[in-house]
C-alpha cells in the first residue's frame, strides 16, 4: 500500500514519517515513534486506554488515522511530567491517592483528566465521574481515581490563586 | 533526629513496614507511561502473528488454502494443524488434564476457535493475510445448552475421546460428559431433607462471564538459534508453571527456556492458562528464526481466552421451623465449553466449590458436580476468586435468602442464628474443609449497625406502602451477603496443577550496606507486590521498605513458584517471605552476639537491631550486622547474608466478609442505583490498608458488573452475542458507586504473619450482595429467584412477571 507523508508535533517535538493512509494514530505513536504510554485495550473506541490530547481535545487514538492527525499537536502521558522530570500534579495525585493498580488504564486516564481540568477547572464529583466515563478501569473501581482528580483540581487552583 | 534519640515506635514507623499505608513504588513509572507491558516490547526483526478463527461454533474443517495469503508481500508463514502435527504440537494439554487443539484438527468446537496462524512483517499485513486464508467448513449441529448436551441423542462434540469411558477425573457417563465429582454424605443428607420441617429448593444459575482485564493476552517468543535458548515474554500469571509446561510439551530442556512476565495490565484469572497463541508464537519463532509477537484483540479475548463461571446449581436446604439449618444438598451442571481448560488444582475438578456451606454451621451436606462439553469457548477460570469459590458463595447466599422466604424470616436473622460460632474454630465443615479462624457474629453485628439495618427495613416497609398507594414507582432493595472464602492454595499434599505442587517461594539477599533485594515466585498484575512484600520484609528485617527491591516474573532469576491467582500471593509467597527473613534474622543474631561479645541467647530483637538483654544501649543494627556479615571473618559462620524459603502452607486461609448493599430500583425502566454499599472485610493481618481498600473497590466494581449486566451470551447457533465492549458490560465511573470499607482483624493462626489474602473477596462476596438487593426489592411481591445478570431489561421483566406494571 502506498504511503503518505505525515508531520505532527508530539509532546512538543516535531516528528515526521511515512505511513499507510489506514494506519491508526495509536499504532504510529507506539510502533513508529516508540511512545508506548498510550495503550490498546479494545481498538473500538470503548475503553479509552489509548486516549491522547489532540489540538486541545481528548481523542481515542485508536479511532483516528495518523493521516487525520497530520499537522496536529499531540500530547500523551509522556508529555505531562514537569519540565524537571518530576511528576506533574495529576500524576502525583494519582500516586498519592492510589488511583491506579495495574497501570494499564492510567496513561489514558491521566491524559483525559488533564484535558477535563482544562475544560472545567472546578468540577464536582459528578462532573468528574461523567467526564471520565469514556475511560474504563478494571482494577480500581474509580473511587480513588475520582479522589485523585478532585485533589489535583484543588491543588492546581490553589497554585493559580497564589500566582495571581 | 538520630538513631539514638528515636523511640522504638519512631524507628518502627520509619521502616514503613506492615500496617503502613505506604505509597506504591510502581506508580512513578506507571503514571508517566513508563510501564513495560508485553505489547510495548519491540525486538529487532520482530514479526507479528494473527489467527484465522472459526466463524462457526461446530463444523468440520474440509480444507484450508493459504496460497493467496502466502503470496501477499510481507507474509512470512502460515501455520495450520498439519504443520504442527509432526512436532506433536497441534494439541496441547490443558490445566485440567484434558487436551485442547492448538489449531483446528479436522473440526472446530466453538466460535472463534484458532484455525490457522499467520506470521507477517507487521500487524496490518498479518490482518490482511488472515482475510486471504480460505477455509472450507461443513456445519455441524450446535449444542450450547449443557442439559441438552447430556441427552442421549446429542451430537458428539469431542470425537477424539468419544469412546473413552474414563476421563482425567474418573468415569464419563456420556459422550459429552467430562467428570462427576462428589463430596459429602449423600445418604445422610437426603435423609435429613426427607425428615426436615422445611425444605427450600431452587435452581441458581451463575451465568458465563469473562475476566476481561484491560490488557488482553499476548506474548513475544524469541528463539535464539545460536544459544538454543528460548525466551518468552508474556501475560503470564504463573511464569514458572508456563516454563515447565513449555518444556514438557516442546521437548526443549527447561534450563534453555526463560519466561518473563513483564508488567501485566490486570489478570483476574484470564492470564493463568496456556493459550494456542503462545504455542504458535513459539513454533513460529523456531520456524522463522525471528522473534514473533502475538497480542489478541478485545474480540478475540472475549471469544476465546478463558471465560469464567457458567454453573447451573440446583440446591435444597433443610431447616427446623425456627430456622436452624439441618442439611444442604447441591447438584451442579458445569458448562466447560469445547475443551476442559479449567484452572483448578488437579484433585479438585470443580475447584473449591465444596466451600458452599459458607459461613454456616451445617451438620450434613452433599455435593455433586457434573462437567459437560458444549460448543462454547473453553476456560472456567477463577475470575478474581479462588477456584469456583465465587459460584459457591453465590449459591449459598441465594439459598439462604430463599430459605428465609420459605420460613418467613428476616434474612439477617437467619444468617445470625446459623453462623459458625467463634468458639467452634478451627471448624470442620461437612464438605471437608478445616476453617482456620473467624468471628462472624462480631463482623455481622458491626455491619448491621453501620448501615442501621433496622432503620433500612422500616424505610423499605414504608416504601412498599407508598408503592402500593401509587405514590412512588421505585422500590428499595437491601442486599445481604456474608461469606467465607478459601484461599492460599495450597498445601502441596492436596493441591497441585498438572503435578506441580502449589508452594511458593522467596529469596532474599542483604547487601553489605544493609539494603536488600528479594525475588519471588509470584507476579503482580496490579496488586502492588513491589510495595507490599517490601513492607513484610521491613517489619521482619528492620530494613526500611524503601531500601528493598522486590523482583518477580523472570524465571531465570526468581525462585520457583506457582504464581499469582486465587489470592495466594500473600498467604503463600508472603509466608515464604517472612520465613526467609526469619532465616536471615537467625544468622544475624549470631553475628550480633559475636560483635557484642555475648552469648547468642543474650541478645534480643528490637525493631531494627539486636540489643543485649537488659542493656539496650549495647546493640548492633541490621545495617551494621550486614556489613560485618560480608567483611568480617566470624568464626563458625560462612560470609554473606542471604536466604531462600519455599513455603508449603499447612492449610488454606479462610478470610470472610460482611457486605450490605442498598439499591433503588425503578420498576418501570428496570434502572437501578446503588445508594449505599458497606463492605467489611476480615483478611487477617493487614499489610497495607491503602492497597487493601483499593482491592476492595476494584473487586466490588467487578462484582457490580457481573451481577448487573456482564455476560458472555451465545445464541442457539453458538454465536457470541457479547464479543465487544459495546455489548459486554463494564461499569464506567458514572454508574459505579462509592464504597464504604471497614474491617475486623482475625489473624490466621497458622500463617507466619497471620495474613489471609484479600484480592478476591470483594468479587466473591459482592455478587450475592448486589443480586440479593435486586431480589430483596421484589421479595414483598413474591419474587423468589431471578437469574443474573440483572440488566435493565431483565429487571423490567421481573416487575412485568410480578404484575407490577398493570
Ligand atoms: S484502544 Fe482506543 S478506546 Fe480502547
Ligand atoms: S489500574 Fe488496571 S485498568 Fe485501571
Amino acid at each position: 500500500m502506498s504511503k503518505t507523508h505525515v508531520k505532527l508535533k508530539v509532546n512538543g517535538r516535531e516528528v515526521e514519517g511515512l505511513a499507510e493512509p489506514r494506519m491508526l494514530l495509536i499504532h504510529f505513536l507506539r510502533e513508529e515513534l516508540g511512545i508506548t504510554g498510550p495503550h490498546i485495550g479494545c481498538e473500538t473506541s470503548h475503553c479509552g486506554a489509548c486516549t491522547v490530547d489532540m489540538d486541545g481535545r481528548s481523542v481515542k487514538s485508536c479511532t483516528v488515522f495518523v493521516a487525520q492527525a497530520n499537522g496536529a499537536e499531540i500530547t500523551t502521558v509522556e508529555g505531562l511530567a514537569n519540565p524537571d522530570g518530576s511528576l506533574g500534579v495529576i500524576q502525583e495525585k494519582f500516586r498519592e491517592h492510589h488511583g491506579l493498580q495495574c497501570g494499564f488504564c492510567t496513561p489514558g486516564m491521566i491524559t483525559r483528566a488533564h484535558r477535563l481540568l482544562q475544560e472545567n477547572p472546578n468540577p464536582t464529583e459528578e462532573e468528574v465521574r461523567f467526564g471520565i466515563a469514556g475511560n474504563l478501569c478494571r482494577c480500581t473501581g474509580y473511587q480513588n481515581i475520582v479522589k485523585a482528580i478532585m485533589a489535583a483540581a484543588a491543588e492546581l487552583n490553589a497554585a493559580k490563586e497564589a500566582a495571581e | 533526629m538520630t538513631d539514638q534519640t528515636m523511640t522504638p515506635e519512631e524507628r518502627a514507623a520509619s521502616l514503613e513496614g506492615m500496617g503502613c499505608r505506604r505509597k506504591r513504588v510502581e506508580d512513578v513509572r506507571f503514571t508517566q507511561g513508563k510501564g513495560n507491558y508485553v505489547d510495548d516490547i519491540k525486538l529487532p526483526g520482530m514479526l507479528f502473528g494473527a489467527f484465522v478463527r472459526s466463524p462457526y461454533a461446530h463444523a468440520r474443517v474440509k480444507s484450508i488454502n493459504a496460497d493467496a495469503a502466502k503470496a501477499l508481500p510481507g507474509v512470512v508463514a502460515v501455520l495450520t494443524a498439519e504443520d504442527l502435527a509432526p512436532l506433536g504440537l497441534h494439541w496441547m494439554p490443558t490445566l485440567a488434564g484434558d487436551k485442547q487443539m492448538v489449531l483446528a484438527d479436522g473440526k472446530v468446537l466453538f466460535q472463534g476457535q484458532e484455525v490457522a496462524f499467520v506470521v507477517a512483517e507487521d500487524r496490518y499485513t498479518a490482518a490482511d493475510a488472515v482475510e486471504l486464508v480460505e477455509v472450507e467448513y461443513e456445519e455441524l449441529p450446535v449444542v450450547t445448552d449443557p442439559f441438552r448436551a447430556l441427552e442421549p441423542d446429542a451430537p458428539v462434540l469431542r470425537e477424539d475421546i468419544k469412546d473413552q469411558k474414563e476421563g482425567a477425573h474418573g468415569p464419563r457417563k456420556h459422550h459429552n460428559h467430562i467428570f462427576t465429582w462428589e463430596q459429602g454424605d449423600r445418604e445422610a443428607t437426603e435423609k435429613v431433607l426427607e425428615e426436615a420441617d422445611v425444605v427450600a429448593e431452587e435452581m441458581i444459575y451463575y451465568h458465563r462471564t469473562h475476566p476481561c482485564p484491560l490488557e488482553t493476552c499476548g506474548c513475544v517468543a524469541s528463539m535464539d538459534k545460536v544459544t538454543g535458548k528460548l525466551t518468552v515474554w508474556g501475560t503470564f500469571q504463573a511464569p514458572h508453571a508456563i516454563r515447565t509446561v513449555v518444556s514438557l510439551i516442546s521437548g526443549i530442556a527447561e534450563h534453555n527456556i526463560r519466561i518473563i512476565s513483564p508488567d501485566i495490565g490486570g489478570g483476574f484469572g484470564n492470564k493463568v492458562g496456556a493459550y494456542p497463541g503462545y504455542v504458535c508464537s513459539v513454533v513460529a519463532s523456531i520456524v522463522t528464526g525471528r522473534p514473533v509477537k502475538w497480542v489478541e484483540n478485545r474480540m478475540e479475548n472475549l471469544m476465546s481466552t478463558a471465560f469464567a463461571r457458567d454453573y447451573w446449581m440446583k440446591g435444597r436446604i433443610a431447616a427446623t421451623k425456627d430456622g436452624r439449618i439441618t442439611g444442604l444438598w447441591c447438584h451442579v451442571t458445569a458448562d466447560h465449553g469445547g475443551f476442559d481448560a479449567c484452572a483448578d488444582p488437579t484433585k479438585f475438578p470443580a475447584g473449591f466449590f465444596n466451600i458452599c456451606t459458607g459461613s454456616y454451621d451445617i451438620p450434613v451436606a452433599y455435593l455433586c458436580v457434573d462437567g459437560v462439553y458444549t460448543n462454547k469457548a473453553p476456560g472456567g477460570v477463577a475470575y478474581r476468586c479462588s477456584f469456583r469459590v465465587t459460584e459457591a458463595a453465590y449459591f449459598i447466599e441465594r439459598m439462604i435468602e430463599v430459605l428465609a422466604i420459605e420460613l418467613g424470616m428476616d434474612a439477617a436473622e437467619l444468617r445470625r442464628i446459623n453462623f459458625i460460632r467463634k468458639d467452634q474454630f478451627p471448624y470442620k465443615s461437612a464438605l471437608g474443609w478445616e476453617y482456620d479462624s473467624g468471628d462472624y457474629h462480631t463482623a455481622w453485628e458491626k455491619a448491621l449497625k453501620a448501615v442501621d439495618y433496622e432503620g433500612l427495613r422500616r424505610e423499605q416497609a414504608q416504601r412498599i406502602e407508598e408503592f402500593k398507594a401509587g405514590k412512588t414507582r421505585k422500590l428499595l432493595g437491601i442486599g445481604l451477603s456474608h461469606f467465607t472464602e478459601i484461599v492460599g492454595a495450597g498445601p502441596v499434599k492436596n493441591c497441585d496443577i498438572l503435578g506441580l505442587g502449589m508452594f511458593d517461594s522467596c529469596e532474599i539477599r542483604i547487601h553489605p550496606t544493609g539494603s536488600a533485594i528479594a525475588r519471588l515466585g509470584t507476579i503482580s498484575q496490579g496488586q502492588g507486590h513491589a510495595t507490599t512484600f517490601a513492607q513484610i520484609l521491613a517489619s521482619e528485617l528492620g530494613i526500611p521498605a524503601s531500601d528493598i527491591t522486590v523482583e518477580e516474573g523472570d524465571t531465570d532469576t526468581a525462585p520457583y513458584g506457582l504464581g499469582t491467582y486465587g489470592s495466594r500471593s500473600t498467604p503463600v509467597a508472603g509466608a515464604a517471605t517472612a520465613m526467609a527473613a526469619r532465616k536471615i534474622r537467625a544468622k544475624a543474631q549470631m553475628i550480633a552476639a559475636y560483635l557484642l561479645e555475648v552469648h547468642d541467647d543474650d541478645v534480643e530483637w528490637d525493631v531494627d537491631r539486636f540489643v543485649v538483654k537488659g542493656n539496650p544501649e549495647r546493640f548492633k543494627t541490621m545495617k551494621e550486622i550486614a556489613f560485618a556479615a560480608y567483611n568480617q571473618a566470624i568464626p563458625g559462620l560462612e560470609p554473606g547474608l542471604e536466604a531462600v524459603s519455599y513455603y508449603d502452607p499447612p492449610n488454606m486461609t479462610y478470610p470472610f466478609r460482611a457486605y450490605i448493599c442498598v439499591m433503588e430500583i425503578d420498576v418501570d425502566t428496570g434502572e437501578w442505583q446503588v445508594r449505599q454499599f458497606y463492605a467489611l472485610d476480615d483478611c487477617g493481618t493487614r499489610i497495607n490498608p491503602m492497597i487493601i481498600e483499593g482491592q476492595v473497590h476494584g473487586g466490588l466494581t467487578e462484582a457490580l458488573a457481573i451481577a448487573m449486566g456482564q455476560e458472555i451470551a451465545y445464541d442457539e447457533m453458538g454465536n457470541v452475542k457479547t464479543g465487544t465492549l459495546m455489548d459486554f458490560f463494564i461499569p464506567t465511573a458514572w454508574e459505579t458507586p462509592n464504597y464504604i470499607t471497614d474491617h475486623t482483624v482475625t489473624p490466621s493462626p497458622h500463617h507466619p504473619i497471620g495474613a489471609k489474602g484479600v484480592g478476591e473477596s470483594p468479587n466473591v462476596g459482592g455478587v450475592p450482595a448486589f443480586s440479593n438487593a435486586v431480589h430483596d426489592a421484589f421479595r414483598a411481591f413474591g419474587l423468589r429467584q431471578a437469574h443474573m445478570p440483572h440488566d435493565h431489561w431483565r429487571i423490567w421483566q421481573i416487575a412485568e412477571n410480578l404484575g407490577l406494571h398493570a
